[in-house]
């Protein structure tokens, strides 16, 4: 049956026939009727557009881009089990061919650009402009529009697969396959469109962040007494700022092959695949230094607070960190040895990849040094921390193997291959934003996540992880290759895939652990708790919990490295005179950047669904939201000495006679 | 913490356990290519667990000695900065490691772009491969036959397998005897391969191209050469003719069983060739969802639905030019 009315084909729009896709269609429009029923019912609108959609407060961007991260990691913990569900066994089907390729490309891209990067976009977000004794970022409403562009760009992404049909050619995208020519329908739209709003959004949070910390910090800071968080993320801005553009013209290139019948990379009228593959890479490998840095300034700010001491070799890890930074833009190749460019070309990037190996196992072992004659507290922020040392060290040794081109020939594209990113993203990146959520929640909410929890979470999803995925190295050798849907009996396959099976119950159990945990600290954690529990280092911890929003009635004065930690020690900087307290002067709210997203989402289903009139038609409201925001002339406002006095008694008053929950 | 310890211990015995019964396939090369790269792997897998010793080692042994226990409340770290001595120290020592990674790649990334040693006075067999959507073809130029989804190969021969697409993109890989290499369309990627021994080898495509992609697999056939002449022959006395309408069928995106052939279809067209004509059809692609718009195909020299003249001749013109 086709039904056309005004050139749209109506029939085709919502996907039918598959019974997990018609419950997810049920479920998404009774949680939506339960969203809106319920904040209806509390009368909570115009608190949500008041406090949250219109803010422009980092540290409640921050907030927003981590409930998102989690809602993410929710819906692309889903595709990775079923995805191992249906490898559990030998010619299962619980998917088929085609639901198993969509689900696959949505976790990828789920996890990485809509679960890992808002995730530590989030946790910058809050911490940043705190560590450097500033006020908030450079430009508060272009932080607001990164974040409403992004969640555009994730929303219209997970609407995907029940209406018009989910991409299925891989997070990778590979040209010839994603191209019309082998995927007429829609699915891939998606793909360039929605990654294409959402990228806009993170190239603006770099070029916010550079711009924040060269010029927002507080006196005193210079460059080489900036913790290790703050260097990480102006690396990471810096690579942003480097890398995404590629992205940007890589999928525009995308679009115009897809809707409008170009050739750049098609293989008809010389076009070419090979240029995808290294534009996409040109931007992918520094891509994954962008999630991989930020987490290592993390960790750095955890062992150094949790051993006491300061971090080892601060200066080597500031230039490890730039050497990485460099040679992530050199290795691209690595992704494609099989491609045939030849001995020589793969030689040089087997070289360059190999190097990374330096300056990443200089900060192993400084960190292993900050240790080394500290008191190594073992609270679960800590505990992920640790976690990480070994079982990045599995991700990186496995890395050098793969970076060794003639040996990649028999790696690539195998479980091996899985297994190894899976170890370097997960220790690495999944456990430095649980370590920094267990870290920061206090600063963000004034109460503790509860430890005990904390502890299962952890132990049963790095026990999760290692059982699901060290059999996939195994696996790899033996010739599994990865993206299949299914095996043979005969392949031997079938008890690994197994064992990896059940290790993703354990890892599911943990998350759910951790689910568990927020729910419960919101309800009963101790509200009577420290501004600074952990006895931590850096100057978040020199204001309140939660953060009142100007941040700091008096911009501290930085001395030295650890800044907050010498505060502490020679009792200086740390209370507040009355003749100190000034006017504060903050940005005001705005209601624009939502509504950015909103015409960036309408523009972005139109593009998708290629009715070319409409998008024409309703891009004249980003246009419109453009100009509206060159006539803002709202300077902001000013917040009185009174209040600032008020809000800081009632605080410092408090600290005397608090609990302390870290044993 | 002794539940870490267990856990540690656990973490490292799961590997020794597999290897103590390694079957896997990479270490189980059956001709020089699979086992010069098999030395490669045994020799970077030396050094990587001399890395994880050294580290796991350090590692337990700082957090155990420096954890917080109840007598040691009191202390209080000393303040430290680091160590030029040691920081120079575990810069130089993976720099050494990678100069001993890095040799042997080079070395065996260059050999393996020609005939392996040792067997270059042998003129190498030449099979074209053609994988399409998703099966794969070979093709046998000297020999005028072609095969679907399996390969025979004379033993201790080298083979020269020259890989193209006629459409996605693909990898051909034979673990068992060497490492992959893309196959794309309207290039021309070469792999040489040789199998020790008589047996059967199982191939795969291990790049994802589309809904056929688990099962896109074939079988290598390694046979003395006495079985390798005998086969060809009955091939070329047996086997049907295949003609360019029942090729073009073939390249439809399906699964297809064993087929042999009495010719090549390198007589009408190479894919391999830059202005070859993709002669897919996006039409048997589509699948559920909303379907957009699809375009004409501009190096399809012969469209047969809705061209016009005016049409044909701009496609003929767009085709020079990509072909130049």
């Amino acid at each position: 049956m086709e039904v056309t009315i005004v050139g749209i084909k109506w029939d085709e729009i919502l996907i039918t026939g598959d019974p997990i896709i018609l419950g997810s269609q049920i479920a998404i429009l009774l949680t939506s009727l339960g969203i809106i029923g319920g904040l209806t019912y509390l009368k909570k609108w115009k608190w949500l557009w008041r406090e949250w959609i219109t803010t422009v407060d980092h540290k409640r961007i921050g907030i927003m881009y981590i409930v998102a991260a989690v809602l993410m990691f929710f819906r692309g913990g889903m595709d990775g089990l079923m995805m191992k569900a249906q490898t559990a066994r030998p010619e299962m089907s619980i998917l088929d061919s085609q639901h198993y390729n969509e689900v696959f490309t949505a976790h990828g891209v789920i996890m990485i650009l809509f679960m890992a990067m808002p995730f530590l976009i989030g946790l910058m977000n809050v911490v940043i402009p705190l560590q450097i004794g500033a006020r908030d970022v450079a430009f508060p409403q272009l932080n607001a529009l990164s974040f409403w562009l992004f969640f555009s760009g994730a929303m219209l992404f997970n609407i995907a697969f029940v209406v018009g049909g989910a991409p299925d050619a891989g997070w990778t995208s590979y040209f010839p396959l994603a191209g019309k020519e082998f995927s007429p329908g829609i699915g891939n739209n998606y793909y360039a469109i929605s990654l294409q709003i959402a990228g806009l959004g993170t190239l603006m949070t770099g070029i916010n962040f550079i711009v924040t910390i060269l010029k927002m910090r507080t006196k005193g800071m210079t460059l080489m007494r900036m913790p290790m968080f703050t260097w990480t993320t102006l690396i990471t801005s810096v690579i942003i700022v480097a890398a995404f553009p590629i992205f940007t013209v890589a999928l525009a290139l995308m679009t115009f092959d897809r809707l409008y019948g170009t050739h750049f990379f098609t293989v008809a009228a010389g076009g070419s695949d090979m240029l995808w593959a290294n534009l996409f890479w040109l931007w992918g490998h520094p891509e994954v230094y962008i999630v991989i840095l930020p987490a290592f300034g993390m960790f750095s700010e955890i062992i150094s607070t949790f051993s006491r001491k300061q971090l080892y070799g601060y200066k080597s890890m500031v230039v490890s960190i730039v050497a990485i930074a460099v040679l992530s833009m050199l290795v691209w190749v690595h992704h494609f040895y099989t491609m045939g460019s030849g001995a020589l070309v793969n030689s040089f990037f087997s070289i360059t990849t190999m190097m990374i190996a330096v300056p990443t196992g200089v900060k192993m072992f400084n960190w292993l040094f900050t240790m080394r004659k500290g008191r190594i507290k073992m609270t679960t922020a800590m505990l992920w921390s640790l976690a990480f040392v070994p079982n990045f060290v599995i991700g990186g040794v496995t890395g050098v193997m793969l970076a060794m081109g003639a040996a990649d020939y028999q790696y690539h594209n195998t479980l091996f291959l899985v297994a190894h990113f899976h170890y370097v993203l997960i220790p690495g990146v999944v456990f430095a934003v649980f370590a920094g959520l267990y870290y920061w929640w206090p600063k963000m909410f004034g109460f503790m996540l509860n430890e005990k929890l904390g502890k299962w979470h952890f132990w049963l999803f790095v026990i999760g992880f290692n059982v699901t995925f060290m059999p996939m190295f195994f696996l790899g050798l033996n010739g599994a290759v990865r993206r299949a849907y299914t095996y043979s009996a005969e392949s031997g396959f079938a008890p690994l895939f197994m064992l990896s099976a059940v290790g993703s119950v354990i890892l599911a159990a943990g998350f759910a652990v951790f689910c568990y945990n927020i729910y419960w600290s919101i309800r009963y954690a101790d509200r009577n708790i420290s501004s600074d529990p952990w006895d931590a280092r850096t100057l978040e911890w020199a204001t309140s919990s939660p953060v009142q929003h100007y941040n700091f009635a008096k911009l501290p004065e930085v001395k030295s490295l650890d800044a907050f930690w010498y505060m502490k020690k020679n009792n200086e900087g740390i209370t507040l005179k009355d003749e100190e307290i000034e006017e504060i002067h903050m940005p005001s709210n705005s209601g624009l950047p939502f509504l950015m997203c909103v015409a960036f989402g309408i523009v972005g289903f139109f593009l998708i669904f290629e009715w070319h009139l409409l998008a024409a038609v309703s891009t004249v409201l980003i246009i419109a939201g453009l100009i509206y925001r060159s006539f803002d002339y709202n300077d902001g406002y000013h917040i009185h000495k009174d209040e600032i006095r008020k809000t800081e008694s009632t605080w410092k008053k408090m600290e005397g006679k608090v609990n302390n929950h870290v044993s | 913490m002794k539940l870490k310890m267990l856990v540690l211990s656990l973490v490292t015995a799961v590997p020794l356990l597999f290897l103590s019964g390694c079957e896997m396939v990479v270490f189980q090369p059956q001709g020089p290519v699979a086992r010069s790269i098999m030395e490669l792997i045994n020799w970077s897998l030396m050094w990587m667990l001399l890395v994880v010793v050294v580290v796991f080692g350090l590692f337990g042994y700082i957090v155990w000695k420096y954890r917080e226990k109840p007598e040691n409340m009191g202390y209080e770290p000393p303040e430290e900065h680091g160590s030029t001595v040691l920081e120079i120290v575990w810069t130089a020592i993976p720099i050494l490691i990678v100069i001993a990674l890095t040799i042997p790649t080079v070395t065996t990334l260059y050999d393996l772009e020609d005939v392996p040693a040792g067997y270059e006075e042998k003129e190498p067999v030449v099979i074209h491969v053609t994988s399409a959507d998703w099966k794969w073809i070979f093709s046998y130029p000297e020999e005028g036959i072609e095969t679907i989804n399996y390969v025979n190969i004379p033993e201790d021969t080298p083979v020269l397998f020259k890989l193209t697409s006629a459409g996605t993109m693909q990898s051909f890989w034979v673990p068992a005897l060497g490492g992959q290499k893309y196959s794309m369309n309207k290039m021309e990627t070469e792999l040489y391969l040789v199998a020790d021994n008589p047996g059967s080898y199982m191939g795969r495509n291990t790049n994802f191209n589309g809904r056929g992609y688990a099962q896109m697999e074939f079988e290598v056939l390694s046979q003395t050469d006495e079985e390798y002449d005998a086969w060809v022959k009955e091939v070329k006395e047996t086997a049907p003719k295949l003609t360019e309408e029942k090729y073009m069928e073939l390249l439809k995106p399906t699964h297809l069983g064993r087929l042999t052939y009495s010719n090549t279809h390198l007589a009408w067209i190479n894919h391999a060739d830059h202005d070859s004509e993709l002669v897919t059809d996006p039409e048997d692609y589509r699948y559920h969802g909303y379907q957009g718009k699809i375009f004409d195909q501009e190096d399809k020299k012969s469209n047969e639905k809705d061209t016009t003249d005016v049409e044909n001749n701009e496609e003929d013109h767009g085709g020079d030019h990509s072909g130049h």
